[in-house]
Parts: C-alpha cells; sequence; structure tokens
C-alpha cells in the first residue's frame, strides 16, 4: 500500500509539474482554478470530515481572501501580505463561527453558516465604498518578487501550485499530529474525546477556523485568477459546491479533495459540450453519486488499488475499512 | 393606519403559503431527520404540473388540481422517499443533504431546459376584485389564501392529534426506536409524511403560483423561505412553522414597503440570525437534547 502511494504521488506531481506546460489559455485557467479549488476543499474536509462540523460558508470566508488582497493591492500592500491578512480575518471570524459550534450541532450549524454567507454576500453587495457593491473590482494584480513577476498565466499556475503544496503539506502535519487524533476523537465521540482529556472547546474552534483560515488563502489566490471579482462568486451556491467537492472526494479521507475537486471542476467543463444538457447530467450524477458511493470516490480508488494488489503485484492485503463517513446518526 | 393594515393582509396572505411548505420540512425532519434542500423544487414542480394540466389537457379545475396532488404525491412523496432516502438515511444525514441538492438542481435544470425558461402565466383561482372591509382594502385572494392555508393545516393538527395513524406518526417523531419496538412500521409511516409534505407543497403551488408567475427558478427564494420560516419558528414543531411562516410574510412585506425592497429578504434573515443566537431552539420550539 505504502509503495502505491508514494508511486501515486510521484506521478501525481509530475503532472501538476509538467502537463501545464502544454496548456492552452483556457485549458491553464482550468488548471489553476481546480488548484485553488483544492486549497478550499483540504480546508473544508478539515472542518467537515475530520472534525465533522458542517460549514455552508466556505465561500464567505474565501471571500475575505479575495478581498483582502484586491483592496490592499493598491494601496500598495505586497500580495502574501493581503493573502495572509485574508487568511487571518477568515481565521478569525472562523473562531467567531466555531463559538455557537460549541452550542448548537448538526443542522443548526449548517443553518448558522448558510445565513452567515448570506449576510456576508449582502455586506460586500451593499457596503459600496468597501467592496465597490455589484460593480466588482477589476484590474486585480498578480503577485511580484522585486524583478521576478506572476503575470504570465503560466507562471501565476506555478505561483498557485506552489501555495497549494505549502497548504497540503500544513494539513498533513496538522492531521499526524495531536491535533489531527483529536479532530477525529471528537468526530467519533465527543463524550469518549472528552474522558480521555480532549478538550472539546479549543479543538472544535480550531477545526473550524483553521478550515476558514485555508478559505481565505483560496480566495486570496483566486481573485487574480481572473483579475476580477464580485459578491456573485461567493455566493451559497458556492459553498453548497465546495461542500459536493468534499463528500463527492470522500469526507475524512486525505485523498478525497484531491479526488472531488477535481471532479466538480472538471466534470461541468467535460460536460459543456452537451449544450444545456450538461447541468441537468451533472446533477443527476451527484444522485447517483450519493445513491451509490455514499462514501465518495475515494472508495472506488480503494477498490481499484484492491484489485490491483490483488492481481499479484503486491501481497494480497484486504484495503483498510474506510473511515466511517457518518457525521449525525440518525435517531 | 389603514396602510399598516393592508399591508398586514398581504403579509399574512404570502406568510400561509410559506407556512405550508415549512410545515412539510418540520415534517419530514421530525419522522426522518431529513432536510429537503429541494422543498422550493417541491413547489414548483406541482405548479408545472397544473398547467399542464390546465392548458394542456384542458381539465376543468378541479380535475387538474387532484391529479396535481396525485403526481406530486407519488413523485415527491413516495418515490422520492423510496428511492432516495430509504437507501441514503443509512449512511447518514451528509448525503442526503447533497442527493437532495442535486435533486433540486435536476428539477429545476429540467424544467428549464425540456419545459420553459419562461414564467408561465397561472390563472387566479380566486377573484382579485377589491372588497372594502372596514377602511381597508382586500382581494378576495389574499382572503382565500389565508382561509385555504388555514383550512390545510387545520385538518392536519386534527389528523396528526385525533387519528390512530397521527398517534403513531408522533411516536415515530419522538422516538424511532421505540415506535418500531411497539409495532409501528416506521417506514411506512416515513412514506406517509413525505406524502402529506408533497400534498401540502402541492397547495403551496396552486396558491402561489397565482401571485408570482410559474418559473424553473421559482423555487430557490422559496425554499429559502420556507427554511427561515421552520428554523424561526421552531425546527420541530408545526405551530412554530406556522408561526414562522406569518412571521417571514409579514417581515417581508413592511420591510419591503417601508425600508428597502431591494433588501426584503435580508430583513427575515436578520430576525432568523438572531433568533439562532439567542433561542437557538426557535420562538416556539422545543429544546433538543444537544450532546
Amino acid at each position: 500500500m505504502r509503495a502505491w502511494r508514494t508511486l501515486g504521488v510521484l506521478a501525481g506531481a509530475a503532472v501538476l509539474l509538467l502537463v501545464p506546460l502544454a496548456l492552452e489559455q483556457y485549458k491553464l485557467y482550468l488548471a489553476s482554478l481546480t488548484l485553488v479549488y483544492l486549497i478550499m476543499a483540504i480546508g473544508l474536509n478539515l472542518t467537515l470530515g475530520y472534525a465533522g462540523q458542517i460549514s455552508l460558508a466556505h465561500a464567505a470566508f474565501m471571500s475575505f481572501g479575495a478581498y483582502a488582497v484586491a483592496i490592499l493591492g493598491p494601496l500598495g500592500v505586497p500580495f502574501e501580505a493581503g493573502l495572509l491578512a485574508g487568511a487571518l480575518i477568515a481565521f478569525f471570524w472562523g473562531c467567531l463561527l466555531g463559538f455557537p459550534a460549541l452550542k448548537v450541532k448538526h443542522h443548526y450549524l449548517a443553518m448558522v453558516t448558510l445565513g452567515f454567507n448570506i449576510i456576508v454576500f449582502l455586506v460586500l453587495r451593499n457596503w459600496e465604498s468597501l467592496s465597490s457593491g455589484s460593480f466588482g473590482i477589476s484590474g486585480i494584480a498578480r503577485p511580484r518578487w522585486g524583478p521576478v513577476g506572476f503575470q504570465s498565466d503560466r507562471a501565476y499556475y506555478y505561483y498557485i501550485l506552489g501555495w497549494t503544496l505549502l497548504v497540503v503539506a500544513s494539513a498533513h502535519w496538522i492531521l499526524h499530529s495531536r491535533w489531527g487524533r483529536a479532530f477525529r476523537a471528537i468526530r467519533e465521540n465527543e463524550m469518549r474525546a472528552q474522558v480521555v482529556g480532549v478538550s472539546l472547546r479549543n479543538y472544535k474552534v480550531m477545526a473550524f477556523a483553521i478550515g476558514s483560515a485555508y478559505a481565505g488563502v483560496g480566495g486570496a489566490l483566486f481573485a487574480p485568477l481572473l483579475g476580477y471579482i464580485d459578491p456573485g462568486a461567493f455566493s451559497l451556491d458556492r459553498s453548497i459546491q465546495f461542500l459536493m467537492m468534499v463528500v463527492m472526494g470522500g469526507l475524512g479521507r486525505f485523498e478525497g479533495p484531491f479526488i472531488g475537486a477535481a471532479v466538480v471542476t472538471l466534470l461541468p467543463e467535460a460536460l459543456r459540450a452537451s449544450e444545456g444538457l450538461y447541468l441537468i447530467i451533472f446533477s443527476l450524477s451527484v444522485i447517483l453519486m450519493m445513491l451509490f458511493m455514499p462514501r465518495g470516490l475515494v472508495g472506488v480508488w480503494d477498490w481499484l488499488i484492491a484489485r490491483v494488489t490483488r492481481r499479484g503485484l503486491g501481497p494480497a492485503h484486504p484495503p483498510a475499512p474506510p473511515e466511517p463517513a457518518t457525521i449525525v446518526e440518525p435517531k | 393606519m389603514t396602510d399598516v393594515l393592508q399591508l398586514f393582509v398581504a403579509g399574512v396572505s404570502i406568510g400561509a403559503i410559506y407556512a405550508l411548505a415549512a410545515i412539510g420540512f418540520v415534517l419530514l425532519w421530525q419522522t426522518s431527520n431529513t432536510i429537503n434542500f429541494a422543498q422550493g423544487e417541491f413547489v414548483v414542480l406541482p405548479a408545472f404540473v397544473m398547467v399542464l394540466f390546465l392548458t394542456v389537457f384542458r381539465l376543468p379545475f378541479a380535475a387538474a388540481f387532484v391529479a396535481t396532488l396525485l403526481v406530486s404525491t407519488l413523485l415527491l412523496g413516495l418515490l422520492v422517499k423510496k428511492v432516495l432516502v430509504d437507501r441514503l438515511l443509512r449512511a447518514g444525514v451528509l448525503p442526503l443533504v447533497i442527493a437532495t441538492i442535486g435533486l433540486s438542481m435536476l428539477i429545476r435544470y429540467s424544467l428549464q431546459q425540456f419545459w420553459t425558461p419562461l414564467a408561465l402565466p397561472f390563472p387566479a383561482i380566486f377573484s382579485r376584485v377589491p372588497i372594502r372591509l372596514g377602511g381597508v382594502i382586500v382581494s378576495p385572494e389574499e382572503l382565500m389564501n389565508v382561509l385555504t392555508a388555514a383550512l390545510v393545516i387545520g385538518a392536519l393538527q386534527l389528523f396528526i392529534r385525533r387519528t390512530k395513524l397521527g398517534w403513531a406518526m408522533q411516536a415515530v417523531a419522538q422516538n424511532r426506536g421505540l415506535a418500531s419496538v411497539l409495532g409501528i412500521n416506521v417506514s411506512r409511516l416515513v412514506a406517509l409524511t413525505f406524502m402529506l409534505n408533497a400534498a401540502l407543497t402541492a397547495v403551496a403551488a396552486i396558491l402561489i403560483a397565482p401571485v408570482y408567475l410559474v418559473k424553473y427558478d421559482l423555487g430557490i427564494g422559496l425554499g429559502l423561505k420556507a427554511f427561515y420560516a421552520a428554523i424561526i419558528g421552531g425546527f420541530n414543531q408545526i405551530r412554530g412553522a406556522l408561526l414562522g411562516g406569518l412571521l417571514v410574510g409579514l417581515v417581508e412585506t413592511y420591510s419591503a414597503a417601508y425600508i428597502s425592497n431591494q433588501f426584503r429578504d435580508a430583513f427575515a434573515l436578520v430576525i432568523l440570525i438572531g433568533v439562532l443566537l439567542f433561542k437557538p431552539e426557535g420562538l416556539w420550539g422545543v429544546r433538543e437534547e444537544w450532546a
């Protein structure tokens, strides 16, 4: 299993590094967008998949990063400083929103975050002196390090890739530290986690806030990709899209967001040729996926690896049973 | 003063329709822990079906209504329960949430693609000729909307309080496991709630269709408002959903008239956030066990 995993990571890295060299402009844009969405999905997977807290406000947290770089950039603030500011603002609001998460649970948290996303959307649209309202902000600059600029689409792709690797590495580190174990313990059984000494309060708020901070990073990288943002890009629909990525990929699995972000970003594009039908096909496949693979596409991946390894390419280990994706047990 | 009263009638008239959809939400949550994110489309689809029966098959109004009710309860009630809910509930709540979001998209875009992206007119059921009540001018349509909703909700309450089937439903809502031990067929009762929900949304559809036009994307706003109403009132109480629906309708009408038409949706939302912060079980709900 380990060897296969390493092989998969190496192959993935090669694809990410080399393929963009051959892509034309629009496909390069899609590749960059997929990376940004991957960052978003990793954050949400941390909050939802590992700590079991549903968030329908991920697009709102994304907007903090996007508007931070869009507003601070023209004031002469370097891009990276704007990105960090956006991530911090998202982290701060994540803490604030994470506190009700201590009291409320399940569907109530879904509603608190849903309401938060709608309010952020309305504020962005109506606080015109700050956000230019529905007019949006255009001409958002890409980062520049002294003489080195990331102006071209290709250069900016590699810039996003750099941040993506940072996010992946830090998420990996978090999940394999004391923190990750605590998150999982909370998700499995709050009472038991408390008994063995996990401080519910800190970890729950942290899981929510860190996931939100990642969304801030994603938003900051998103804004210069098009060079234009308006409130419409951060609506509730977008939050639901992120939720779909995480669930379709596979909740609480490290590989989940990679698959989910790629599928949710690229599948509608692949279906676009089918005229107006693509949204219908997309929504139908969402339903079918939930019916037949509620654990997400990672389950298919496990099954494939298990088959290949059984065919004499390695020892016949049964695949580890996937962790339960249950968030709320039905009464 | 007459303005205030006049707007009150308009607000209650719309609010009563929101309440119908909100009560359906609550029924589903109570018996099966299902949040139906396609509730708005559950209102829109019957409206389209009704138009089909009225204009293409040229059925008389009553026959078209019965046919719509039948299609709605079978398709949106029984079929959705059997195909989606039975399988997905075992996997936890989240896959079901995603699936109903998918279902709402499927209904919305199918209507747009295979029927029409345009708004269809819907015949007014009740007269719109204004009548004078004291100093206030109201239309029979507004009064009949309230009356119809009140009748339907009253009948539903009687059914739940006075019949054996209704008691069984309450038992399932309170404790699934115990209810099934007591010999109640839980699955059949959940199916019944789904059919009741579809019937409620069908009635809401017929009432709201003449007010707004019938359009494929009408459901997003409707579903959201029913959702607000259910939470504001209390997600686990029918009376709460009724109160929430009326409140959302009133707040929306008053704020549109007196404050800002663009912000009409925001005010209901502000109330929603306030309720979630200070009384998360809803204005008229019962506190659930959080832990």
